[in-house]
């Protein structure tokens, strides 16, 4: 089976976001008021062949645990999607 | 017989010509360690330079931590050996667990190129053994990110520890605890962002990085002749 996959990087809570903040500070200037919290992560798409769901997300797992992500200072959320090969044409 | 330093090269490397004449004008030898080649080639001491090893893609040192000689170079750290990671050799240190923490974007979002003011903290590692405490140091800085980060039991142990090797007099990056550079337990390992290399000679600003440089070179000899 193939699943369509998107990893979510983000900085961990408590850890400075520069860019973040940046945008944040920029936001006002051109009218938009009223925001906070603002986060830049980084977004990762891939599509992987796999048995079955949870042996996918398993390798996904492994995967941001061991390169995608730096756990020191990042974290990763995992969307996973099954591809339907009769449908799809793309992403 | 003078010491054997090996700089490793990956494809977006960018000081190693620096750190080799460094070396040789402190009298040690310097060869280039090919990153595809897994082998330190039985040199006495290593320097991960400065750069954009990978192209820095993901993150610093994400992708250079799998190049074949990082295996190398953790077996001969493992066994004792010298290591330094400069700048982004440092960064790659960290991705590959050689040493703990990370290095984030700098506070400020700016890239930073300027002259830092360090103050020596320890004198016992690799890097810092032919210096004294307190003495403080002008070595160039040139990074993006070099705001360094760990856990507090991490940073509890470093300092419990002594294994702050180097501090900034005034924090440029937003280094938690004002650190510089850091060495592993073995105090064989050393991460810095700073560049020694770049400071053994007044003509260039600074020979502050002298006495650096010339701590590795004698550790390296330290190991040869063992």
């Amino acid at each position: 089976m193939q699943f369509s996959v998107q990893v979510e990087v983000r900085l961990r809570e408590g850890i400075a976001d520069p860019q973040g903040s940046t945008i944040e500070r920029s936001l006002p200037t051109l009218g938009f008021d009223g925001i906070c919290d603002v986060r830049v992560g980084k977004s990762i798409r891939f599509t992987i062949e796999s048995t079955d769901e949870s042996a996918a997300r398993a390798e996904v797992d492994d995967m941001c645990a061991r390169f995608l992500t730096n756990p020191v200072i990042e974290d990763a959320t995992v969307s996973l999607v099954a591809v339907d090969l009769d449908t799809v044409s793309g992403p | 017989m003078s010491a054997r330093v090996g700089v490793v090269l990956f494809p977006g490397s960018n000081c190693e010509f620096d750190v080799m004449e460094a070396v040789r004008s402190l009298g040690g030898e310097a060869e280039i360690l090919w990153h595809g080649e897994a082998s330190v080639c039985g040199v006495d001491a290593v320097v991960v330079p400065g750069g954009f090893a990978h192209g820095d893609y993901l993150r610093p040192g994400a992708i250079a931590r799998f190049s074949p000689v990082m295996s190398a170079v953790a077996d001969f750290a493992a066994g004792g050996g010298p290591v330094v990671g400069i700048c982004n050799g440092f960064q790659v240190l960290t991705e590959a667990g050689l040493l703990p923490g990370a290095l984030q974007k700098n506070r400020g979002l700016k890239f930073l190129c300027a002259v830092a003011e360090l103050r020596v903290e320890s004198v016992d590692s690799v890097l810092t053994s032919a210096t004294e405490i307190g003495r403080t140091l002008h070595i160039p800085i040139n990074h993006f990110e070099g705001n360094y980060i760990c856990d507090t039991d991490t940073l509890a142990r470093l300092r419990a520890d002594d294994r702050v090797v180097l501090r900034y007099v005034d924090n440029p990056n937003g280094s938690i605890d004002d650190i510089a550079g850091i060495c592993n337990e073995g105090r064989n390992v050393v991460g810095l962002m700073p560049h020694p290399e770049r400071a053994i000679n007044d003509i260039l600003g600074s020979g502050d990085g002298i006495g650096l440089m010339r701590s590795l070179l004698e550790s390296a000899r330290v190991g040869s002749s063992v």
